[in-house]
């Protein structure tokens, strides 16, 4: 074919010479394998014991809040993040804060709805006001972020019941003063020290202070409850 | 068979395509170097995600005059366009709130360019929760030494503070505004505060409330009215040197009057939270009276105040 000359051929008149020689083999699977989907039979979770899947995600649950206890510029928490510890943590915390003085509806302390509201509205709010003002995180690595540092306030109130049932005077005041203000220190310094790298340096105030009052209003909701005698 | 002359056409065509989108390539690179004012295909954006661009911006919006409305309603980048701030812009407008003088103009000073959602939001937040843990301690340290006295926690005063504070905070200012944007309707079309300008200025006029609320809790009755009279007197200011050069071209009577509402509604706010959440009028000996509706307690206070004269 080389030696005609081109010049007179119509477009693409040479393809109609090429013959598909018999010798190459043209049969083969036409399907791609995708990567996930090759991946997936060593991942199968279909068919595992149930007690394996729920340990499983309890296991991540747990790693997440000894990374919260003691914080660590990791990025476990924002990586993998879920939701399960922040529900597990709010529904407890809003059992806990249910004995209270319940004789007279209003003046009571928070009913199971507010403390929900107030946690998870609260998570929402700060997460839009962080992603408004300009940072890079997730929506939902800033629930989990906010929903996970919960945990010391939590531990807190664990503690300020055994301490209330030893009595109710000036002393257990201040030891559950002492504690609430620890935990929740603690818990702003663990939230911020995850959600502060995300924004941009003239604006961390900005973001730092909502968290601050959020756990501020959380642990005053501890400290304030008072058991029915 | 392709003919000679459909040939060219066709590279005539490709060479014009080539063309066209080395253009719009050239255009789309400038919109994201931080021309965020010149519309490209129809929908505009706010390219927030680099500090130096901020600058710059915040110069052209100076130019508009503050107009913002060019991302559509619907888009994230609309509501980040009010939340544009620094810590350093933010405290300056707090400071600017605290002291008002009269040739200074909050909106002009600080806002002009740049009004935002950030400063009155969580300025509201923060009085709704003062006032009710304010409230909280100072019912309890008025009623300590009662040994029938129990302590609660008194939950529930957060919805209604909560409810209390963004209704004025948020439906004042859009009456005001309404009103405003009316008498000048006719007479002329700049000049005139946008709502977010208004709702801004106060947000950030409520800022002197939250010292004010946590310094009731000690309980001295001629402090806690001494503290009102001071608090109403700066954030009254403030709302009044706002409002005034946007009053002053209308009729007399309309313009005091509008100020003497504003001030009105403003006072009628601090006095109503006092009276809610603080019972330091309680101390008359009725420890009963806590366990009473909230109305019929401000009716008991009133009426003992009244037994007294």
């Amino acid at each position: 074919m080389a030696e005609v000359d081109d010049s007179n051929k119509p477009l693409f008149a040479g393809l109609s010479d090429v013959s598909i020689s018999e010798d190459i083999p043209v049969e083969g699977e036409i399907t791609v394998p995708v990567g996930p989907s090759s991946q997936d039979d060593a991942y199968s979770t279909l068919d595992e014991p149930v007690k394996e899947t729920i340990l499983r995600d309890l296991k991540a649950v747990g790693k997440k809040f000894v990374h919260v206890m003691y914080p660590r510029k990791s990025s476990a928490l924002l990586r993998d993040w879920d939701l399960w510890g922040p529900l597990l943590l709010c529904v407890t915390l809003a059992l806990m804060l249910q004995g209270g003085s319940a004789d007279s509806k209003e003046d009571g302390g928070p009913q199971f709805a507010e403390v929900f509201v107030i946690i998870w509205f609260g998570s929402v709010v700060i997460t839009l006001n962080s992603k408004l003002l300009g940072g890079t995180i997730s929506f939902f690595q800033s629930l989990c972020v906010l929903g996970y540092c919960i945990l010391p306030l939590t531990v807190a109130m664990i503690v300020c019941r055994l301490v209330l049932l030893g009595g109710s005077g000036t002393v257990s005041f201040i030891v559950r003063l002492v504690m609430v203000v620890a935990s929740f220190s603690w818990s702003t310094f663990a939230s911020t020290a995850f959600l502060a790298d995300s924004q941009p340096a003239n604006r961390k105030a900005l973001v730092v202070y909502p968290i601050f009052l959020f756990y501020f209003v959380i642990g005053w909701m501890i400290l304030t409850f008072s058991p029915s005698s | 068979m392709a003919t000679p002359d459909a040939l060219k056409l066709k590279e005539f065509e490709e060479t014009s395509e080539l063309l066209f989108n080395a253009s719009s390539v050239s255009t789309n690179s400038t919109v994201s170097r931080g021309s965020v004012l010149v519309p490209v295909e129809g929908s505009v954006k706010l390219d927030m995600s680099e500090d130096d661009e901020e600058e710059g911006q915040e110069e052209k919006s100076e130019l508009l005059g503050g107009e913002r409305e060019f991302s559509s309603f619907w888009t994230f980048e609309y509501y980040q366009s009010f939340f544009n701030v620094d810590t350093l812009q933010v405290l300056n407008r707090v400071r600017g709130s605290l002291w008002p003088l009269p040739g200074r103009n909050i909106v002009k000073r600080h806002l002009r360019s740049n009004p935002d959602l950030y400063g009155p939001f969580w300025i509201c937040v923060t009085l709704v929760f003062s006032m009710t843990i304010s409230g909280n301690i100072s019912t309890f340290l008025s009623q300590m030494g009662d040994p029938k006295y129990q302590y609660r926690p008194q939950f529930h005063r957060v919805s209604v503070a909560a409810v209390t504070t963004f209704s004025y905070a948020w439906l004042v200012p859009l009456g005001l505004w309404g009103f405003l944007t009316l008498r000048q309707g006719a007479e002329r079309q700049t000049g005139g505060y946008s709502f977010l300008e208004t709702v801004c200025v106060y947000g950030y006029s409520l800022f002197l409330y939250i010292p004010t609320t946590m310094l009731w809790t000690i309980p001295l009755e001629w402090l806690s009215w001494l503290l009102i009279l001071v608090t109403m007197a700066i954030s009254g200011s403030v709302l009044v040197t706002t409002f005034w050069p946007m009053l002053r071209e209308d009729t007399k009577t309309v313009a005091i009057t509008t100020l003497v509402t504003v001030v009105l509604l403003h006072a009628l706010f601090i006095i109503g939270c006092k009276l809610y959440f603080f019972q330091t009028a309680v101390r008359t000996g009725r420890p009963s009276s806590l366990l009473l509706h909230s109305s019929s307690n401000v009716t008991v206070a009133l009426t003992s105040a009244a037994k007294e004269s």
